[in-house]
């Protein structure tokens, strides 16, 4: 069994994607919890669309589609917030529109290149075992910064989730904050392009989330329990996809998910008084 | 002459073209105890959030510790409770220590929490008698005591001006008792300025120095004594109110 272990851990490309993979996922966890709070889970949701369209304009100009998809993402992600600010529409309106927009344009690329190939699809459902040298280094650097900035601002960003008038009474700038959030979220749903792939990001971004506010007893608390499921989930669903041939980022996302029921269930549990004594 | 806490300067402020506020003028100065009244719609909020900075005035200016909004750098200095917090997530994974200590945030540019934040929230705590609460988390609390986390959140950083919009929603008797009790000892010891926006007169007469009745532009602002001896005082509550409103100010 170790000797197994030790073999499959020793393959160059399993321990890309553990390490890459556990980096993305508590990335994801961190700022799910922000998001999901504020009501902008579907942000995601559509910043992921717009990665197609990214993805499509890279392999249509022959670009590596992370240098295109970056930069298209994180304006689209600016372009939400003051589409809602200054067109004056819901945050979820906002979203609906750059998302539909986004795969419009992804579509449009793909039929001009000479309709959908291979590559395309592997963007689109992911492909983390495939993950290169260079994709681990991007992957773990943006990783850090996400991180770093998510702990230099975290009070700003626990007041303004909270309540967000408190937060700009109190002098906090947050016009700023948001526009750190939604950038960091692009950063984000690009690389979580590679785990799961474009049409299941924003699970990850919602599901360990949604499972740590089952059982957290703080907002720090929180965010401990939606890291630890997330890179759990994802290093597992790397393991078990391998040994059992399946698709690693539909079996990442479904393990999620099962925590997510797991969570709930053991919280309606507790909460249910027992039953008299006979 | 005491120092100018809040200043407006024939400040008016309109949404869509509709003028809710008229070329109001005014000062607060360190230790004033203003009750803000007002009808529903006379701009107690926008007034709020004017002083504030969360608005900016169409006409006019408005100026906080003698400086604008955009230049003051000790917002530590106000203490704010909100009038919507009821509109608050009630499945906000956050403990009731947590949010008191948002209230530290203005603070400064530190990064961390240190001894001291620990202890003035504790301490915050423990005036307001929620101590035992501090791990809760919020939305596990009734309606009262929520408010009561929420006042010392607003209270926790030692602000000079404390603005409060709509503070006793919610409480029951006996802490809004002590809660205005706080409030007149905060402003009488320690000389904390203090904007109380209420509809409860009665107990703004209680313990507020100054009135400013608002209807879209300043209807009286002055001390409450002389309120209670002018004709607006009836002309707006009725004669009968008199004895209700201005017993503490015979």
């Amino acid at each position: 069994m170790d000797t197994g272990i030790i073999e499959f851990l020793s393959f160059g490309f399993i321990q890309r994607a553990l390490i890459a993979g556990s980096f993305i996922a508590l990335i994801c966890a961190l700022l799910g919890v922000v998001l999901v709070l504020r009501r902008l889970s579907l942000i995601g949701d559509g910043l992921s669309h717009v990665t197609f369209s990214g993805v499509a304009l890279g392999l249509f100009l022959n670009v590596y589609p992370l240098y295109v998809s970056l930069p298209l993402v994180v304006c689209s992600a600016l372009g939400i917030l003051k589409l809602a600010d200054k067109a004056r529409m819901y945050g979820d309106a906002a979203i609906g529109i750059v998302s539909s927009v986004g795969i419009a344009a992804g579509v449009m690329l793909a039929s001009l290149g000479g309709g959908f190939n291979v590559d395309l699809f592997s963007y689109l459902f992911g492909n983390i075992l495939s993950i290169s040298g260079y994709e681990v280094i991007s992957s773990i650097g943006l990783s850090i910064l996400v991180m770093a900035v998510i702990v230099f601002y975290f009070n700003e960003i626990l007041s303004i989730t909270f309540d967000e008038e408190f937060a700009r009474a109190s002098g906090i700038n947050t016009g700023r904050i948001n526009a750190i959030l939604v950038m960091l979220t692009g950063v984000t749903v690009v690389l979580t392009m590679k785990v799961v792939g474009i049409m299941l990001t924003s699970a990850l971004l919602i599901l360990p989330a949604s499972t740590a506010f089952q059982l957290a007893r703080g907002f720090r608390n929180a965010m401990a329990i939606a890291a630890g499921t997330s890179v759990f989930s994802v290093v597992a669903g790397i393991v078990i996809s391998f040994v059992m041939n399946l698709p690693t980022g539909a079996t990442i996302v479904l393990l999620n998910a099962g925590f997510f029921l797991a969570a709930f269930l053991f919280k309606q549990r507790i909460r249910k008084p027992s039953a008299p004594a006979q | 002459m005491r120092v100018e806490v809040v200043h407006a300067s024939q400040v008016t402020h309109s949404f869509n073209a509709v003028e809710v506020l008229s070329d109001i003028s005014f000062s607060i100065r360190k230790g004033d105890y203003v009750g803000l009244v007002g009808p529903n719609g006379s701009g107690k909020s926008t007034l709020v959030r004017l002083i504030l900075g969360l608005l900016t005035p169409t006409a006019g200016s408005m100026s906080i510790f003698g400086t604008s909004h955009k230049e003051l750098r000790d917002w530590n200095r106000i203490g704010y409770l909100p009038q919507k917090i009821n509109f608050f997530n009630p499945h906000f994974p956050s403990t009731v220590s947590e949010i008191v200590s948002l209230g530290l945030v203005a603070e400064s540019d530190r990064r961390s929490t240190n001894a001291e934040d620990k202890e003035s929230v504790e301490r915050a705590l423990e005036l307001l008698g929620i101590a035992d609460l501090k791990k809760e988390l919020i939305g596990a609390l009734s309606g009262g005591q929520q408010q009561r986390v929420f006042i010392a959140r607003a209270l926790v950083g030692n602000p000079e001006l404390l603005i409060l919009d709509e503070p006793t929603t919610a409480l029951d008797p006996e802490t809004r008792e002590n809660f205005f009790s706080l409030l007149h000892h905060l402003n009488h010891h320690h000389q904390v300025s203090i904007v109380l926006v209420t509809h409860d007169i009665g107990s703004i007469g209680e313990f507020a120095s100054k009135l400013l009745y608002l209807d879209k532009k300043i209807i009286f602002y002055g001390d409450f004594d002389e309120f209670c001896k002018s004709d607006h005082m009836t002309r707006i509550f009725g004669p009968s109110s008199q004895h209700i409103i201005c017993h503490k100010h015979d």
